[in-house]
Parts: structure tokens; C-alpha cells; sequence
């Protein structure tokens, strides 16, 4: 069951498209930053299978700079 | 069971998120997150915000601490704060949470044959006062000693200096500030003669360029880094990197120029051979408001005990000066700083274009240096030549580490050398102080004894029989801490420490006396722009913690000093201060009254009309200006600042076949200092949760060394064990390792030097030899 979160950098004036987008997924909940051009994401998914399956659809976003990394946690 | 699953689910994804935002704040300083300020926040609370200033770093950020039930819940930056305009950096959001700690000092604690028996405060308070006093009884005032902390509020550092140098008559009393900007307060009064800024953190609104001299600002000051950032994205200002690794202000600056440790000396030099050879200089501000000197030179490293050293200065004229430049040409101090000829000419540029707004702020990297006095004449030197001074936009800026080391160590003066105003050394400083404090002037010796590295030789010499060591941990911070834990160790010292959580220190303790952590006690600092901060107690403090400027009296009174300390334990942080106001009294530093400070998020002294003086020396905002010209150096008699004719000296121990690489070390941004509070907090410790050594790519390849693989720094001093960090946060040059010394774990300082400036007794962290293998 992992639980991973990211950095998501995003396209200067593409805040609200990316946390529409963000928001109509399943299993990720997002914060965003007040005064930087980035959000913190966090997904918790119950396979790695689906783990994978978001991460695809977060990366086809549109506005979409660069997605880093951060942490990743496997509860099983 | 379920339930259980869900609770360890949502508390890992908020370990998960939480773990994202501290390293987006250590990418983007500043930066807010609305989550992070609401996290922990009980639904529906009524929460009382109490204001304050942060307690870790000089930056001073002002602080909303959210209060509920008594308990501190939240943390958010102030936004009426013009420090920091609302922003926090990682450490400043989480600092609360290190207070809850498991293994906090809750009760004092008394070594008895060999461990730690919990003693109720009053009886460990006592045995402490006939300790102190029987030590002096048997072998004289000089056989104490005191060692503070610039994290100590102003009012105990206050207390600290009248009880050891008015109560007990000894000069005994020395402070951690010495070991990171002792160095940038000799440079001001040796330039100035007057200690401290003279601009504000205001400047970086104005200025064209920023240049950083060996300071790492995105990691130790990241709120103004971020306010710096916020000017190159809106105004194109350019920050210029000028230091020994490659880091991230490196990588976030426009240009980052790299030299060889301990020869930005001759780069300064080149820098004002530049603007002379030039016709840079602006000669009318230099002929009206500075003369040149020049002192001794060859004074050595301090590397041995009962080291002396007096400069005598000697009045040299700008010929003299000119001629000495000649052996800094940019061409000559290339071949041996390792910075091309380009870039020196490109740096005196910034400086000489007389349209250009420079500031220049430099920190540890140009203090911690065996030259770290003539290093900061150096600066000083650029920003007179060109009249870059005292202008918003246009200063030389040295910053400060500790929340008050300026405020506590350098105002009120807990260095031996110091008086709440002036030094021990003038007759007319301990005779204000005799006054104030009541007592005969007699008892205030008028010889500085031991600063910070002499004060724990002294300890290992056996000379120092008693030690009160408060709100700081030498026996992680003290270069050489082979030498000086042992000695710390020895039956021949009584040792107390007050603190709030165990440490190394403590744990060679005799005695170990709880104290309040800041928020649990009233207090002020005095961050690195002059500002003064008040704040009041906001929670209670666990068991018996106590605020330290109250054991302190306590101790006095056992000791019968009482009459000289009769402030009650309520308003006691308010009385002393009102006390010590009497020593600033007059339009050259005049402290803000305790209403306004209350009223306001910190105020820059000197407060004279009712108003900061945000730049001194400067006629247009500073009242105390008498000369009727522009600008008035009035710190000296003849109102004139001094540019120092300071040559290049090589560093006490370089690379050899031996001890092939420079050791330089210094801090993270997830970690304040010794990491004595933030690895008490969750978030930060997870984020960063061991030391390692910085290699370069190429040196770890013929050692065959991979990233995180243990490797064996030593020195001839000591050695020190740590995984290899390669091309992660930073970028040693080759030849170069660094290593954090955040980790009680990992004792870097066990490698380093106590080498030391001989005019300001700083020791210099940043360069020693190693060797390294793999362990
Ligand atoms: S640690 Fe320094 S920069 Fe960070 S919030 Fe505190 S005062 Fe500000």
C-alpha cells in the first residue's frame, strides 16, 4: 500500500487548471503553496500497479514543469 | 485493528507530506504553505496568537505562536514583522514541537557516585551556590567561569555579566557568540569603532547587487535569501556567489565564482587594487571621512596556550596604501586564488561602477577564519574606497548565527574583554557600570582573562575549577573537542549545565539544572540588524525548568549577593532590562522602551525620537551625526573610518602528502547549530538524520568511494566516520571535503583546528588537513 509524495512544479498561471486536474483523481490530496509555483503531493494508493497509474496521469497533466520525488512508504 | 491501520495510514501520509514541504522550503526559502500553518490546529479551537521572535537563526524572523489550553499548537511567521513579512523557513515553522520531547530536562539532576540523581531545583540550586562559592574561598575569584550562549536572552546574559564581573569581581565569563562573529565585531570596531551594522535588513530593497562572501545564505539565512530571491525575479538585481563550494546559493545566484580557503584575503586586496587602478575610488568621501592604518603582521595562529597578541596601528598615508597593492594585481592573486583574472576584474566592477547598489553579507565563511579580523577590514575597505556605505542599498552586512548574539553577546557584552557599555579595559566603562550596578568600581577588574578556546584550555590546565555552562554545547561546537572533552571530564572542574535537552555537554556534567525553553520564559534578542525583540511567556514550562536569568539569581542570592539582584521572578525579564537601558542611554545607541517593543515586532536601536535609526553614520537618518557633513564616523574620536592595510597570510595547516585535502565545515538548513533542538523535532531529524562528508565526484572516484559509503576523515587531531555524500546538496572543489557538524553522532570537531584570529580569538572551522579513506 504506498504512500509517496512529490514536488510538483508547475507553469507560471497554471495553478487552478493543474489543481482541478490534481483534485479529480483518486487517492491524492494536494497542497499548495501560497507563494511558489509548486505544490506538495501526496498519493496513497492500495497496489503498486495503481501507485504506477497515478504517477502516469500526474505526469500527462497540463501545465506541468517537472515532478520530483520526495518520499515514498510502503504500509504494508 | 482496522482502525489502528487507518491511523498509521493517515499519520504516514502526513509524514509523507510533511517530508515534501520541508524540502520545497529548502529549495524555495519562505515559502508558505496554509497547510502546514493549520497542521495540528484542533478543530474549532480558540486560539490565542502570542507574538515573539523565532528562536533559532540571527535572521530574527518575527513569530505567531498559536496558543490553546495552555498548550503552544501552531507556529506562522508575522506578517507585521518587516523582517520577514510573514515568511518562515522550515526550522522557524516547527520549532514548538522540539518542547514536547520525551527526554526533555524536566528536574535538575545531581551526580552522585557516578549517576544522576533527580534533585528538586531548589537543593540543586544550593549545592551549586557552595560549589561556586567554596571554589572561591579555597582558590580565588579566577578559578570560576561562565560560559553563555547568544541564544541567552538579553536580560540573562545581562544578569550573567553583573554577577560574575560585579557580584564575584571576575572577568571569567566568555560565550559561544565568540566562536561565529567575534571576528565581524573586531572588524567594525577597528574600522568603525563603533561594533555592529550600520545598515538594515531594509538594504536588500535597493540594492543592484548582493554579493556573498563564503555565506551559504539559502541554507543559514533563508529568509533573506528568499527576500534577495524576490528582488532578482522583480527587479533583476544579480546575487554573486563568492565562496569555496559550490552550494545552493551558488545554484540559485546569477554568478558563482569559486576560490582556493584563505585567499579571498588577496581577492579583497585585488579588488581594491582594481578601483584604484581604475580611478574608482570616490575620492571626496575618502579624503573627508576615512584615514589608513596599517598593524602588525605574522601574529601567528594562536595554536598555543596563554597565546598573546596586541596590534599596534600605525598611521600610513594612500600612497603607501596604493603601493602595497601592487602585490595584488588581479594577475598576481590569480595564480594562487585559483579565481581567473576575469572574474576578480568582474567583481571590482560591481563595486567601482559608481551607478551600482552593492551590499555585500558575508557570515561564518569570512568570522571562522585565522584572518577573520583583517578579513572584515577588507570589505570594509571596498564598500570606503568606493563610498558604498551607509546608503540603503549600499553596505557591507556581516550577519549573525545565533538569535542574539548580537542583542545578548555583543550589546550587552558577555565576552571577558566586555561591559554592558564598553570594555573593561577604560576606566570610564567600569565606572558606569560600578554605578549601575552598585558596586565599588574596584571589584570590576580591568584584564580580560580567558575568551572561549583559552577558557577550556584553562579547564584541561586545571586553573578553571568551576564551570556554569548555559544554553550552549561546546563539546560539540568547540573546534577540537579531542583536547577539550577529556578536560571537561577531569575531577578537577566542577561542572554545571543548564539546558533545555541532554547533550554531550550535560552529559559530563556534575550538576544539570532545567531550563526554560523560549517560549516557556519572557525575554528579548537582538537579531543581526540591530533590532531588539521583545516577547512575553507564553506556555508553562514542565517540572522544575526555570528561566536561566533566575537560577542565575538565585545563585547570587545563596552566594549573598542579593541586594545587588532585587528583581521579582515575575517581572523580573522587564526589570533588568529597564536597568541595563541605562547603560544605552543617548543618541548613539538608545534601546526602545519596553512599551513600544510590545507594542511593535521589534525595534532597530539607536531609537531616538520615537524612531529607528535603520542607517547609522549617515547625516540624512542618523540624529547622532555631529560633524555637519554627510556622512559621520562617529564610533571613532575623529569621526573618521579606518582603511586597513591587511596583507594575504596563509592558513596555520594546509593540504601535504599526509593530510592531502581542506577540511571545511559548517551547517544544513534543517538543523540549528548542534542539533540540540531540531533533531527533537520529527520532520527536520527524518529530513536530515545523520552527518556525511561532501566529496568531489572525481576525488571519490580515485578512492574508490561511493555516495554513501563510510569514510574516515582524520586529521592529526582526530578522526571522524561518515557516509560520503557525492554530488548531492553541495560541491566541495577537489582537494576539499566538508562535513556538517550537526551530529552529536558524528564528531566533526574532534577533526578540527583551534587555530584561531589572534585579534578576535575566533576560530577558524572552515580549513584544517584531513586525509580520508574508506572505513
Ligand atoms: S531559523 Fe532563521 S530564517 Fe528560519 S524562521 Fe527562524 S529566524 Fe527565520
Amino acid at each position: 500500500m504506498p504512500i509517496k509524495s512529490y514536488i510538483l512544479h508547475f507553469e507560471e498561471g497554471k495553478k487552478e487548471i493543474v489543481l482541478k486536474e490534481l483534485h479529480n483523481l483518486q487517492n491524492c490530496e494536494v497542497i499548495p503553496a501560497q507563494n511558489q509555483n509548486v505544490l506538495v503531493v501526496v498519493t496513497a494508493t492500495d497496489t503498486e500497479e495503481l501507485d504506477n497509474n497515478i504517477y502516469n496521469q500526474i505526469l500527462e497533466i497540463e501545465g506541468l514543469k517537472h515532478l520530483s520525488l520526495v518520499s515514498g512508504f510502503d504500509t504494508n | 485493528m482496522e482502525q489502528k491501520i487507518i491511523d498509521r495510514r493517515s499519520f504516514i501520509k502526513k509524514m509523507a507530506a510533511l517530508a515534501a514541504m520541508t524540502a520545497a522550503a529548502s529549495m524555495f526559502p519562505g515559502i508558505i504553505f496554509g497547510y502546514e500553518q493549520e497542521a495540528g490546529i484542533p478543530k474549532g479551537g480558540n486560539i490565542d496568537w502570542k507574538k515573539g521572535p523565532c528562536r533559532f537563526c540571527g535572521v530574527g524572523c518575527g513569530i505567531l505562536v498559536g496558543v490553546e489550553n495552555g498548550k503552544a499548537v501552531a507556529v506562522k511567521g508575522d506578517p507585521n514583522s518587516e523582517v520577514n513579512k510573514g515568511l518562515l523557513c522550515v526550522k522557524g515553522y516547527h520549532q514548538t514541537i522540539c518542547i514536547q520531547a520525551k527526554d526533555r530536562l524536566t528536574h535538575a539532576l545531581v551526580k552522585k557516585n557516578g549517576s544522576y540523581v533527580k534533585t528538586p531545583i531548589k537543593e540543586a540550586l544550593d549545592i551549586v551556590a557552595k560549589k561556586m562559592k567554596q571554589t572561591i574561598e579555597k582558590h580565588g575569584k579566577d578559578s570560576v567561569a561562565m560560559y553563555t550562549s547568544g541564544q541567552s536572552t538579553i536580560p540573562e546574559g545581562y544578569v550573567a555579566s553583573k554577577f560574575m564581573k560585579g557580584a564575584i569581581g571576575t572577568n571569567n565569563l566568555d560565550c559561544n557568540a565568540r566562536l561565529c562573529m567575534a571576528s565581524a565585531v573586531t572588524g567594525f570596531l577597528t574600522s568603525f569603532g563603533a561594533d555592529e551594522p550600520m545598515g538594515c535588513y531594509e538594504d536588500i530593497d535597493y540594492a543592484d547587487y548582493f554579493v556573498t562572501w563564503g555565506n551559504n545564505m539559502a541554507e543559514m539565512h533563508p529568509v533573506l535569501f528568499s527576500r534577495m530571491l524576490e528582488q532578482k525575479n522583480n527587479r533583476g538585481a544579480k546575487i554573486i556567489d563568492f565562496a569555496t563550494r559550490t552550494t545552493r546559493s551558488s545554484m540559485a545566484s546569477n554568478k558563482s565564482i569559486l576560490f582556493e580557503p584563505q585567499t579571498d584575503l588577496a581577492v579583497a586586496n585585488a579588488i581594491c587594487y582594481e578601483i584604484i587602478n581604475n580611478g574608482w575610488v570616490n575620492k571626496s568621501f575618502v579624503e573627508k571621512h576615512c584615514r589608513f592604518s596599517k598593524g602588525k603582521i605574522k601574529m601567528g595562529y594562536g595554536l598555543e596556550d596563554n597565546y598573546n597578541f596586541k596590534d599596534e596601528p600605525q598611521s600610513i598615508d594612500f600612497e603607501s596604501f596604493k603601493k602595497f597593492l601592487k602585490d595584488y594585481t588581479p594577475e598576481k592573486v590569480s595564480k594562487y586564488s585559483k579565481v581567473s583574472v576575469k572574474d576578480i576584474k568582474y567583481l571590482a566592477n560591481i563595486y567601482g561602477n559608481p551607478n551600482n547598489k552593492v551590499v555585500s553579507f558575508w557570515c561564518m565563511g569570512m568570522n571562522q577564519h585565522t584572518r577573520g579580523t583583517w578579513m572584515n577590514n577588507l570589505v570594509y575597505n571596498i564598500h570606503l574606497l568606493t563610498g558604498k556605505i551607509s546608503i540603503p542599498g549600499n553596505g557591507p552586512f556581516s550577519l549573525t548565527g545565533q538569535p542574539s548574539a548580537c542583542g545578548t553577546a555583543r550589546e550587552v557584552g558577555t565576552f571577558t574583554h566586555k561591559l554592558p557599555k564598553g570594555v573593561v579595559t577604560e576606566e570610564k566603562d567600569r565606572k558606569l557600570a560600578a554605578k549601575i550596578w552598585k558596586v565599588p568600581y574596584e571589584r570590576i577588574p580591568s584584564k580580560p582573562t580567558y575568551h572561549a578556546t583559552e577558557m577550556f584550555r584553562a579547564v584541561d590546565r586545571g586553573e578553571i575549577k568551576f564551570i556554569w555552562i548555559q544554553a550552549t554545547n561546546p563539546l560539540v561546537s568547540l573546534p577540537k573537542t579531542s583536547r577539550y572533552r577529556p578536560a571537561l571530564k577531569k575531577d578537577s572542574c566542577f561542572v554545571v549545565v543548564s539546558d533545555v535537552f541532554p547533550t554531550p555537554t550535560s552529559d559530563v556534567a556534575d550538576v544539570i539544572l532545567p531550563a526554560s525553553w523560549h517560549i516557556e520564559k519572557g525575554g528579548l534578542y537582538g537579531n543581526s540588524e540591530r533590532r531588539t525583540q521583545y516577547w512575553k511567556k507564553m506556555v508553562e514550562g514542565p517540572g522544575d525548568s526555570m528561566p536561566d536569568a533566575w537560577m542565575f539569581i538565585e545563585v547570587a542570592k545563596r552566594m549573598g549577593y542579593g541586594k545587588l539582584f532585587p528583581y521579582t521572578r515575575e517581572n523580573h525579564v522587564e526589570e533588568i532590562y529597564n536597568e541595563y537601558r541605562q547603560f544605552h542611554v543617548g543618541p548613539k545607541h538608545e534601546m526602545a522602551p519596553l512599551d513600544v517593543l510590545e507594542k511593535q515586532s521589534g525595534v532597530i536601536w539607536p531609537y531616538v525620537n520615537g524612531k529607528s535609526t535603520q542607517w547609522r553614520f549617515n547625516a540624512k537618518y542618523d540624529p547622532a551625526c555631529k560633524n555637519g557633513e554627510d556622512f559621520h564616523f562617529y564610533g571613532n574620536d575623529d569621526g573618521k573610518a579606518v582603511i586597513w592595510q591587511r596583507p594575504f597570510e596563509p592558513a596555520p595547516e594546509m593540504p601535504d602528502k599526509d593530510y592531502p585535502f581542506w577540511l571545511n565545515t559548517g551547517r544544513v538548513i534543517e538543523h540549528w547549530h548542534t542539533g540540540s533542538m531540531t533533531r527533537r523535532i520529527p520532520v527536520l531529524h527524518k529530513a536530515m538524520p545523520h552527518s556525511y562528508v561532501e566529496l568531489h565526484p572525481e576525488d571519490a572516484k580515485k578512492y574508490g568511494i561511493a555516495n554513501g559509503q563510510k569514510v574516515k576523515v582524520s586529521s592529526r587531531r582526530g578522526s571522524c566516520t561518515l557516509p560520503a555524500s557525492i554530488n548531492e546538496r553541495g560541491l566541495p572543489t577537489r582537494g576539499q571535503v566538508f562535513v556538517p557538524f550537526f551530529d552529536e553522532n558524528m564528531l566533526i570537531n574532534d577533526v578540527t583546528l583551534d587555530a584561531f584570529c589572534p585579534i578576535s580569538k575566533e576560530p577558524d572551522y572552515k580549513k584544517c588537513a584531513v586525509k580520508i579513506e574508506k572505513a
